[in-house]
C-alpha cells in the first residue's frame, strides 16, 4: 500500500545536505539542493553499495562518497559513462514539512 | 531572435571539434551547415595508421556518425566540395551548385599531401596517404601486388609502410635524407629506430632522390628509378613526403594567405565575418600538422563564434608519437640542440635504450626519447612550462618515478607492455582495456580514460603510464594536460592560483561570493571545487570565513574515516604515540560497548576502531572524551600525527627528547587544516627510528640541536624528504616548523602534499621565505597560531551541540 509519512522539517535538512530516514523499505536518503528541492533515492549507490546520504550535493546530483559515481538526485541515475540506477521515492513539502512515501 | 547562420566548410578533426566545443558553449546560437568533401562524416585520420595495419576498422575510427549531426540538427552535405565563396553575398557555393548562406564562416579545410613533381606521379598504382579512399586502395593493393615503395620517411611513411608489410607486402621506403624521420629524430635515436623496423622486414633505401616512376606494361607503375640511376621495382608507390596547407578556395576568395590562410590569436581571419582552424591555418606563420594544436585552436575559435571572447590561442610546442606497435619513440621541441645547448644523453644500443635531453640554461627544450618513453609526458611538460629544471638536473635523465612508484612493477614500457598487464594497480585495469576504450569511445585525454576505465583514477601512481598508453594509441593527437593553469574543475575556467589569490585580494568569505566573482559556470559548484574553495577560505581568512560543512568530504564532515560497508573508524588522539594506561582502558571499554569488530594500531602509532555505526559516533566520543581523549584527526587533510622514537628519554642512543619535542608539536598543530594530510615525525637520533626522511616534516635530533628535513612522502611514491636547516633548540624547532606548514597552507593548492608543492615552488623559495628571511618566518608562525586559537575539539563538540549531533541521528517512520 502507498503511504505518505511526515519525517521531518525542511530546516532539518541542511541545505546541499541530506538526512537518512530508516524505513521499512531500507535507508532512504533525502536530499536538499540549493533551491530547496527534495529528493529521495535508496541510500545505496547503484555501484557498491556505498551511503549515497554522505556525498557531497551540488546542482542535482550527489557523489557517492565511495568511489565518486555521480547520481542524478531526479532519477537515480548514474552519470554518464557509469551504468547503474538508485531506486528512487517520491518525497515533496507541504508547508515546512517534508513528507515521503513509502510503498 | 533569428539564428545567425554558421557554415563549415570541410568536415574533418579540427572543424567538427570546433562545432563540438561551439555546441557545449553556445547550442542554440546558430543553424549550421556542414560541408565535407569526403562521402563521410568525421573520422579520426589518426587511426587511418591502425585501419591500414589491420589492428582497427574504418567503423572504429568515426568520431561523429551521422546520428550526431542529426541529433544536432546539422546540416551535412558530404562528398560536396566548396569551390567558391561570394564574401559579398555571404555564401559559399558548392561543385554541384548547392548554396548556403552564411553570417558566420569557418573554414577547415585542412591539408594536401605534397606530391613529388616526377614524371610518372600520375600513373595508376600512385597514390598520397592522407584520407579513408587512400587508405582503402592500399588495402585493395595489397590483396594481389607484391612491390610497395613509401617514398618518405617521416612518420606517416613510416606507418604506412609498416601497414603495408603486415599486410603481406615487400616494402621498402625511400627517403632523400641520411636517417629516417629526421624532422623529429636525431641520427643515434633513427638508427635504432631503423634497426627494429628492420628486424620487422622493412627494407630502406636511404639518401635516394626519386627521378621518375616507371610504367609498366600493365600501364601501372611498375618501378622507381633514382638519380643515382639504381631502379626498384614498385607495384604500389605511396607518397608520404610532406602535407601543405589546403588553402586553395580561401586564397582565390581572396581573403589573405600565406602558407596557409593567416589567422590571428582568436582563429578569425582578414575578413572579420571568416573563421580558419585546423591544418589550413597559418597562425604566427605556422601551420600545424599535429592533432594536439588543432584541438587548442578549436576551443578557442568556438569561444569567439559563441561570443564569450575570453580565449587567445598563442601556438604550441608540439611533440611526436610514431605508431608501430611495440616501438616506442618520443621527440619534443628543439631536439637537435645547437649553441648555447647542453646535451645529456644516455645511449645504450645493445639494450635499445636511447635518451637525449636538450638543454638550454635552466631550461629543458628538446627531448628524443626511444625504448623507454615512460616519461616522455614529463619531459613535454617541463619543456612546454618552461620550468627551471636547476634543482633537478643531476637526476633528470632518470625521469619523474626513479625514485620508487609503487602499484605497478616498475612498467614504464607502455607501448611493449602486453595487454594483459595491468596498468592501475587500484582499480584493476590493464593495458588492453584501456586501449580499447581509446579507440572505441574516441578518447583524447587522460580524464576521458580516466571516466571511462577508472584507470588513474584512484591514486594516480600510473598516471604517467596512462598518458603513455594514450600517447601511443592516439599518437600526435595527444596533448598533456596543462599543470600550471589547469581549471580547478569543469565548474570553472579559473585554475587553483587564481582563486586563491581572488580570495585574499578582494577578501571573499563565503563559497557563493567565490563563485559569483569568479563567474562559475555551475549554481553551486561540485565535490571536487567545493571543498578546495572550502579550504581556500578558512585557511585565508581564519576566523572570519565560516567553515561549511557541506562542502566537506564526509570524512571530515563526520569527523571518522567512511569504510566499504558504510560504517566509521574512529582514532583517538595519542599525543606523539604516547599512552596512560587509562587511556587504553577506556578504548577497551569503548571496544566492547560498541562491540568493535576490529581493533587495530595504525601505521601513525594509534589505535584504530573499525566498524563504527555513524550514529554511535557521538557516543564513543563521549566516552572517550571521559578519559580526555580527543579526535585524531586520522580522517582530515589535516594535521594527522607526530610520529616519535623513544629518544633521550629512555634511549642509550639518544641526543634529544624526541617525544617530549613530538608531543609538543603535535600540541602546537591541534586543529591545523591543510591543503592535504600533514605527517611529521621526531627522531632523537641520525639512526632515525621515527623514519622522519619519508615525512612531510622530518626532525632529526642531533648533538647541537636538530635538523630539520621538508616535503617527504612514504605513500603513492616514495619521496625522501629534502633538507631545510639546523636549528638550536624545541623553541626554534616549532618556529621553523609552523613557518613551513603556513607558507604551505597560504600557497598550496588543495590536495596537493608537501612535496608537491615544494616541487612546484622550489626549496630556494621555501628557504628564501621561511630560513633566510626571520621576520617572515616569524610573521609566518604567528599566522599559523592566529588561525588555530581556540580550536575546539570536534568530538567533543558533536556530543555537547544538539545543531551539531544531528549529521549522526537517523529519522524514522512508523
Amino acid at each position: 500500500m502507498v503511504t505518505w509519512k511526515q519525517i521531518c522539517q525542511l530546516d532539518d535538512i541542511p541545505r546541499l545536505g541530506t538526512r537518512v530516514v530508516r524505513s521499512v523499505a531500507g535507508n532512504v536518503a533525502v536530499f536538499r539542493n540549493g533551491e530547496d528541492q527534495v529528493f529521495a533515492l535508496h541510500d545505496k549507490c547503484p555501484h557498491r553499495g556505498g551511503p549515497l546520504s554522505q556525498g557531497i550535493v551540488a546542482g542535482s546530483v550527489v557523489t557517492c562518497p565511495l568511489h565518486s559515481w555521480k547520481i542524478g538526485l531526479e532519477n537515480g541515475e548514474a552519470m554518464a559513462p557509469d551504468k547503474g540506477c538508485a531506486h528512487r521515492f517520491s518525497v515533496k513539502i507541504e508547508g515546512s514539512s517534508v513528507w515521503l512515501q513509502i510503498d | 531572435m533569428k539564428k545567425q547562420k554558421l557554415v563549415m566548410v570541410g568536415n574533418g578533426m579540427a572543424g567538427c571539434r570546433t562545432l563540438e566545443e561551439l555546441l557545449k558553449l553556445a547550442p542554440d546560437m546558430y543553424d549550421v551547415t556542414v560541408f565535407g568533401a569526403e562521402p563521410h562524416p568525421n573520422y579520426n585520420r589518426i587511426l587511418l595508421s591502425p585501419v591500414l595495419a589491420g589492428e582497427m576498422t574504418l567503423q572504429d575510427i568515426v568520431l561523429n556518425d551521422l546520428d550526431w549531426y542529426k541529433h544536432n540538427d546539422i546540416t551535412l552535405h558530404v562528398g560536396k566540395k566548396v569551390t567558391n565563396i561570394d564574401r559579398i553575398k555571404r555564401r559559399v557555393i558548392a561543385e554541384d551548385g548547392t548554396v548556403a548562406d552564411y553570417d558566420r564562416l569557418l573554414l577547415a579545410t585542412g591539408s594536401m599531401p605534397f606530391i613529388l613533381p616526377v614524371q610518372g606521379k600520375d600513373l595508376p598504382g600512385v597514390i598520397a596517404y592522407r584520407d579513408i579512399a587512400d587508405t582503402e586502395a592500399m588495402i585493395e593493393a595489397t590483396r594481389h601486388l607484391r612491390h610497395a615503395v613509401v617514398i618518405g620517411a617521416g612518420l606517416l611513411g613510416l606507418e604506412a609502410a609498416n601497414g603495408l608489410k603486415l599486410r603481406g607486402m615487400d616494402v621498402t621506403v625511400v627517403h632523400v635524407a641520411d636517417w629516417i624521420m629526421e624532422r623529429q629524430l636525431d641520427k643515434p635515436a633513427a638508427d635504432l629506430l631503423m634497426k627494429s623496423l628492420e628486424a620487422k622486414g622493412l627494407k630502406f633505401a636511404l639518401g635516394k632522390q626519386t627521378s621518375e616512376l616507371i610504367k609498366g606494361e600493365s600501364g601501372r607503375v611498375a618501378a622507381v628509378r633514382f638519380k643515382d640511376g639504381d631502379a626498384i621495382p614498385a607495384e604500389l608507390v605511396v607518397m608520404a613526403v610532406g602535407i601543405r596547407p589546403n588553402f586553395e578556395l580561401a586564397e582565390k576568395s581572396g581573403i589573405y594567405s600565406n602558407r596557409g590562410i593567416v589567422v590571428n590569436d582568436t582563429m578569425q581571419t582578414y575578413d572579420p565575418r571568416i573563421y580558419a582552424v585546423g591544418e589550413c591555418a597559418a597562425h604566427r606563420g605556422v601551420a600545424y600538422g599535429l592533432v594536439a594544436p588543432l584541438f587548442e585552436q578549436a576551443k578557442v575559435c568556438a569561444n569567439h563564434l559563441s561570443q564569450f571572447g575570453i580565449g587567445r590561442y598563442q601556438g604550441s610546442v608540439t611533440s611526436t608519437k610514431l605508431k608501430v606497435t611495440g616501438i616506442d619513440v618520443f621527440s619534443a621541441g628543439n631536439f637537435m640542440g645547437g649553441e648555447d645547448c647542453d646535451e645529456i644523453v644516455l645511449n645504450d644500443p645493445a639494450g635499445g635504450v636511447y635518451k637525449k635531453l636538450v638543454l638550454k640554461g635552466n631550461q629543458l627544450v628538446g627531448a628524443v626519447l626511444y625504448g623507454d618513453t615512460a616519461d616522455g609526458a614529463w619531459y613535454f611538460q617541463l619543456l612546454r612550462d618552461k620550468q627551471s629544471v636547476r634543482e633537478i638536473r643531476d637526476h633528470l635523465m632518470f625521469g619523474q618515478n626513479h625514485v620508487g612508484d609503487v602499484g605497478h612493477a616498475g612498467q614504464s614500457k607502455a607501448a611493449s607492455m602486453p595487454d594483459e598487464a595491468e596498468v592501475c594497480g587500484c582499480n584493476g585495469v590493464c593495458k588492453g582495456s584501456i586501449v580499447k576504450a581509446i579507440k572505441e569511445h574516441g578518447l583524447f585525454t587522460v580524464d576521458d580514460v580516466r571516466k571511462h576505465t577508472k584507470a588513474s583514477s584512484s591514486c594516480g601512481s600510473c598516471t604517467g603510464l596512462v598518458e603513455q598508453i594514450l600517447a601511443s594509441t592516439v599518437g600526435g593527437a595527444y596533448q598533456p594536460a596543462e599543470s600550471k593553469d589547469k581549471p580547478v574543475c569543469g565548474c570553472t575556467e579559473r585554475s587553483h592560483g587564481e582563486a586563491r589569490k581572488a580570495i585574499r585580494e578582494h577578501k571573499l568569505l563565503t563559497i557563493p561570493a567565490v563563485m559569483h566573482f569568479l563567474e562559475w559556470k555551475t549554481p553551486n559548484g561540485c565535490a571536487s571545487c567545493r571543498p578546495a574553495l572550502n579550504y581556500y577560505l578558512i585557511s585565508t581568512w581564519p576566523h572570519e570565513a565560516l567553515d561549511d560543512p557541506q562542502s566537506r568530504f564526509i570524512n571530515e564532515r563526520a569527523h571518522a574515516n567512511i569504510q566499504k560497508d558504510g560504517t566509521f573508524s574512529v582514532v583517538p588522539r595519542m599525543w606523539g604515540g604516547l599512552t596512560t594506561p587509562t587511556e587504553l582502558r577506556t578504548i577497551a571499554d569503548v571496544a566492547e560497548k560498541y562491540q568493535v569488530p576490529t581493533v587495530k594500531m595504525t601505521g601513525g602509532a594509534r589505535i584504530d576502531l573499525l566498524g563504527i555505526k555513524k550514529e554511535d559516533l557521538p557516543f564513543v566520543w563521549a566516552d572517550l572524551g571521559s578519559a580526555g581523549m580527543v579526535s585524531g584527526h586520522a580522517y582530515g587533510k589535516s594535521i594527522r600525527t607526530v610520529k616519535t622514537c623513544v629518544g633521550a628519554e629512555h634511549c642509550r642512543f639518544g641526543t634529544q627528547r624526541s617525544m617530549a619535542m613530538g608531543v609538543k608539536l603535535e600540541r602546537m598543530l591541534f586543529g591545523m587544516w591543510s591543503p592535504h594530510k600533514v605527517k611529521l615525525a621526531v627522531s632523537g637520533c641520525p639512526r632515525n627510528c621515527a623514519e622522519a626522511g619519508i615525512k612531510d616534516i622530518g626532525v632529526i635530533g642531533i648533538d647541537s640541536g636538530y635538523e630539520i628535513y621538508v616535503a617527504g612522502n612514504g605513500g603513492i611514491k616514495t619521496e625522501v624528504a629534502q633538507f631545510l636547516c639546523k636549528v638550536k633548540d624545541d623553541d626554534e624547532v616549532q618556529e621553523y616548523a609552523g613557518a613551513f606548514l603556513q607558507i604551505y597552507r597560504e600557497e598550496g593548492f588543495y590536495l596537493e602534499r608537501t612535496c608537491h608543492y615544494v616541487a612546484r615552488v622550489g626549496l630556494d623559495h621555501v628557504k628564501k621565505h621561511v630560513v633566510e628571511d626571520t621576520e617572515n618566518r616569524k610573521r609566518l608562525h604567528e599566522r599559523l597560531l592566529f588561525a588555530l586559537q581556540g580550536y575546539e575539539d570536534p568530538w567533543r563538540a558533536a556530543v555537547e551541540k544538539a545543531a551539531v549531533r544531528r549529521e549522526y541521528q537517523i529519522l524514522e517512520v512508523a
